[in-house]
C-alpha cells in the first residue's frame, strides 16, 4: 500500500519537478547572464567562437594533458565570469560523472590491452588501455559540458540565437529557435497547471493502467492546447504584418577587447590542436 | 540517447552534421511550401510542445517510469518534414540551453532522433494504417508500432554511431579515445534497453495520443491521412460547413445590404471623411463638412496630400453612379449590385488560382479550416 502510493506520488511530481527544474534553470541562466565577468563582457559572436574553438580540440585531442589545460582553462572562464563552482559541480560535474562515470565503468575490464591489475575476489584483469580509455571518456565530457554550460550561463538566449547567424544559418530557423524559446516556458507552465490541477484532485491511488491514462491523456490535452495556441500565435503576428519574411536584427559590435580575446582563443585552440595530436 | 560531447569523434561528428544538412534543407524547402506563413508559429509553439513531451514520465508495465521521446506523434500528426524541424529545434535548444546532448554531437542526435525517428515512424504509421478511416482501432496500432520502431531505429543508429568510436579510433597504445565499447557491445548494450523501457514508452504515448486524439480531436490526424473520411459526425459537420449552408448568412447578409444600398441617399450629406477635393470649395459642402465635425470649420484649401491621391486615382464609378444613369437611386443599387459582383467573381478568379498553383486540396487550406 505504502510502496503503491509512493509510485503514484513518484510519478506525478517527479513529472512536475522536472518541469520546475527546467524553469530554475532558466531563471539560474538568466541571472548569471546579466552579471558582471569577463564572459558576459563579449561579444556573443566572439564567445560562441571561442567556446566552440575550446571545445572541438577538447573532442580531438590524443593527450590527457590537453584535456586537463582545457578544463583548467575553463574554470578559470567561469571564476573570471562569476559563475559559481557550486552549480557547476551540481549542474554538471556530478551530473556528468553519474552519467559518463556509470558507462565508463565496465571500459577497464573489457578493453583488450596490457593487464595492470587483477580484482581480488572477482579475478577480472583491469587493463592500461581500459583506464585510459575511461579517463579519456570522462575528461572529455566534462570539459566540453562545462565549457558549453559557461556559454550559456553568461549569455542571453536571444543572443545564443543571433549568433547563429554568423554561420549562416537561415533566419527563419533562428526565429523558430527563438520563439520556440519562448513558447517553452508557457507549455512547460501549462504542463506544470495540468499535473498540479490533477494531483490536487486526487484522493485513492490509481492502477498502472490509469496511471498511464492520466499521462497519455495529458500529453493529448497538451497537443490540442498546442495546436491551439500556434493559430493564436500564427493571427497575432499576421495582425501585426507578418506575411512570411524574417528580419533579424543584428546590433552587435566588435571592439578591441573582443578581437583580442578572440586572439587569445584561437590561439589556444591551435595551440590544442597542436599539442593534442 | 542524447549522445554528450566527447563520446563521438570530432570525424564522425562533421560527418553526421554533413548527413542531416540535406534532410534539414529539404525539410525545410518542403515544410515551407506546404504550410507558408504558418511554418514559423506552427513549428516554434510544437518544438516547445516536443521538449515538454520529453519531460513526462511515462507509467510502463512493470512500476517503472520513462521519458519518452515524443518523435512517434511528431511525425503521426505533423508529417516527416515538419517533425524533422521540430525535433531538431528542440533538440537544439536542450544541447544549447539545458545541456542534454552535446554541442558537437549535436549533428549525430539530430540524424538518429529527428531525421531517422521521423522517417521510420512516418512509413510504417503509414504503411500499417494504409486508407483505414481515422478513428478505426488500426491507426492507433500503426502509430503505437510506429513509434516504438522510431524509437529503436534511433537507437540502432546511435549505437552503430558508438560502436565505431574504438574501431577506428585508438591512442598509440591501443586505447580508444571515445566510446570505448565495439559494435559487439554497443548494439546489444543500447538495444536491450530500447527494445523494452524506452520503447515501450514510446508505444504507450504514441499509441496512446493517436486513441485520445481520435476521441476529442479527430481532425488533427487528418494532416496525414489526406483523402481519408473524418468519422461520421464529424465529417457530416464538416461538409455542412465547408457547403452551401456554411455560406448562407454570408449570402443573406449580402443580399440585405444590396437591398438596402439606397438606404444611403436617406441620410443627409456625405459620410463623414468621404469628402472629395471639390466639396472644400463649394459652400454648401464646407456648411455640411462643418456641421458634421462639430462646426469645425474645414480648411479653405484641400489638404495637398488628398489633393494628389485625388487626382491619382479616378474609380470607373465616381461617386458610385455612372454618368449614364440620371436617377441617382437606381444609380446606386446599379453600382452596389455591380461592386458586390465584381467582388465575388474577384474571390472566384483568386479560388482558381490558388488551385491552379498549388493542385490537390491543400494540406495548409485543409489544416487552417480545422485547427
Amino acid at each position: 500500500m505504502a510502496a503503491k502510493h509512493s509510485i503514484n506520488r513518484a510519478f506525478l511530481e517527479r513529472t512536475t519537478a522536472g518541469f520546475v527544474d527546467a524553469m530554475e534553470h532558466a531563471f539560474y541562466a538568466e541571472q548569471t547572464a546579466r552579471a558582471d565577468g569577463l564572459l558576459q563582457r563579449l561579444d556573443p559572436r566572439v564567445k560562441l567562437l571561442g567556446i566552440l574553438a575550446l571545445v572541438v580540440p577538447a573532442a580531438a585531442s590524443r593527450s590527457f594533458g590537453v584535456i586537463a589545460g582545457l578544463f583548467a582553462i575553463a574554470l578559470a572562464l567561469a571564476a573570471l565570469s562569476r559563475v559559481s563552482f557550486g552549480v557547476l559541480l551540481k549542474r554538471v560535474w556530478i551530473a556528468v560523472l553519474l552519467f559518463t562515470g556509470v558507462i565508463a565503468l565496465p571500459a577497464p575490464f573489457v578493453t583488450p590491452g596490457r593487464v595492470v591489475y587483477h580484482l581480488p575476489v572477482l579475478g577480472w584483469s583491469v587493463t592500461a588501455q581500459g583506464l585510459a580509455s575511461a579517463g579519456y571518456l570522462v575528461l572529455r565530457v566534462e570539459t566540453a559540458a562545462t565549457l558549453c554550460v559557461l556559454l550559456v550561463l553568461t549569455t542571453p538566449w536571444n543572443h545564443v540565437l543571433k549568433t547563429l547567424r554568423v554561420f549562416r544559418v537561415p533566419a527563419v530557423l533562428v526565429t523558430i529557435l527563438g520563439m520556440t524559446y519562448r513558447y517553452l516556458f508557457l507549455v512547460l507552465q501549462t504542463a506544470h497547471d495540468m499535473f498540479e490541477s490533477r494531483r490536487s484532485r486526487m484522493i485513492g491511488e490509481l492502477t498502472g493502467r490509469e496511471r498511464r491514462r492520466v499521462a497519455v491523456s495529458s500529453a493529448g490535452v497538451l497537443m490540442s492546447k498546442t495546436f491551439d495556441l500556434s493559430n493564436e500565435v500564427y493571427l497575432a503576428m499576421q495582425s501585426r504584418g507578418y506575411r512570411g519574411e524574417v528580419a533579424v536584427l543584428d546590433e552587435f559590435q566588435i571592439g578591441n577587447f573582443d578581437w583580442a580575446m578572440l586572439a587569445a582563443f584561437a590561439l589556444v585552440s591551435i595551440a590544442a590542436f597542436w599539442l593534442g595530436r | 540517447m542524447h549522445i554528450p560531447d566527447g563520446y563521438l569523434s570530432p570525424a564522425t561528428c562533421a560527418a553526421l552534421y554533413g548527413g542531416a544538412a540535406p534532410f534539414w534543407y529539404l525539410a525545410l524547402r518542403k515544410t515551407r511550401k506546404l504550410l507558408l506563413t504558418r511554418l514559423v508559429p506552427l513549428i516554434s509553439v510544437f518544438a516547445a510542445f516536443s521538449f515538454v513531451i520529453m519531460m513526462f514520465n511515462i507509467p510502463i508495465p512493470g512500476g517503472t517510469t520513462v521519458h519518452p521521446l515524443g518523435v512517434g506523434i511528431a511525425s503521426v500528426v505533423l508529417g516527416p518534414w515538419a517533425s524533422i524541424l521540430t525535433l531538431s529545434t528542440a533538440l537544439f535548444i536542450q544541447a544549447f540551453f539545458f545541456g542534454d546532448g552535446g554541442v558537437t554531437a549535436l549533428g549525430a542526435n539530430c540524424f538518429n532522433m529527428a531525421i531517422v525517428g521521423s522517417l521510420v515512424a512516418w512509413l510504417v504509421y503509414r504503411a500499417v494504417a494504409g486508407r483505414s478511416p481515422i478513428t478505426s482501432s488500426r491507426r492507433v496500432v500503426a502509430a503505437a508500432l510506429g513509434g516504438y520502431l522510431a524509437i529503436n531505429g534511433a537507437a540502432l543508429c546511435a549505437a552503430i554511431e558508438l560502436g565505431l568510436q574504438p574501431h577506428y579510433f585508438r591512442s598509440a597504445t591501443g586505447a580508444p579515445l571515445y566510446a570505448p565499447y565495439p559494435l559487439s557491445i554497443a548494439i546489444p548494450a543500447i538495444m536491450i534497453g530500447h527494445l523494452t523501457f524506452a520503447g515501450l514508452a514510446e508505444l504507450v504515448v504514441t499509441g496512446g495520443i493517436v486513441a485520445y486524439l481520435q476521441r476529442v480531436n479527430p481532425a488533427l490526424l487528418r494532416f496525414t491521412a489526406p483523402g481519408v473520411p473524418l468519422p461520421r459526425g464529424e465529417a457530416q459537420q464538416k461538409e455542412a460547413m465547408n457547403g452551401w449552408r456554411a455560406a448562407r448568412p454570408l449570402w443573406t447578409a449580402v443580399g440585405l445590404l444590396m437591398v438596402l444600398a439606397p438606404l444611403g441617399l436617406l441620410a443627409a450629406g456625405k459620410a463623414w471623411g468621404e469628402w472629395s477635393v471639390g466639396d472644400f470649395s463649394n459652400p454648401a459642402a464646407r456648411q455640411q463638412m462643418a456641421a458634421a465635425s462639430g462646426n469645425v470649420a474645414p480648411p479653405a484649401v484641400p489638404p495637398s496630400g488628398l489633393e494628389r491621391l485625388g487626382n491619382l486615382w479616378t474609380a470607373p464609378f465616381p461617386d458610385y453612379s455612372p454618368s449614364f444613369v440620371h436617377s441617382a437611386a437606381f444609380g446606386y443599387i446599379l453600382s452596389a449590385v455591380f461592386g458586390i459582383g465584381t467582388i465575388i467573381l474577384l474571390a472566384i478568379l483568386a479560388g482558381w488560382i490558388a488551385r491552379k498553383v498549388r493542385p490537390g486540396p491543400s494540406h495548409a487550406t485543409a489544416r487552417t479550416e480545422e485547427s
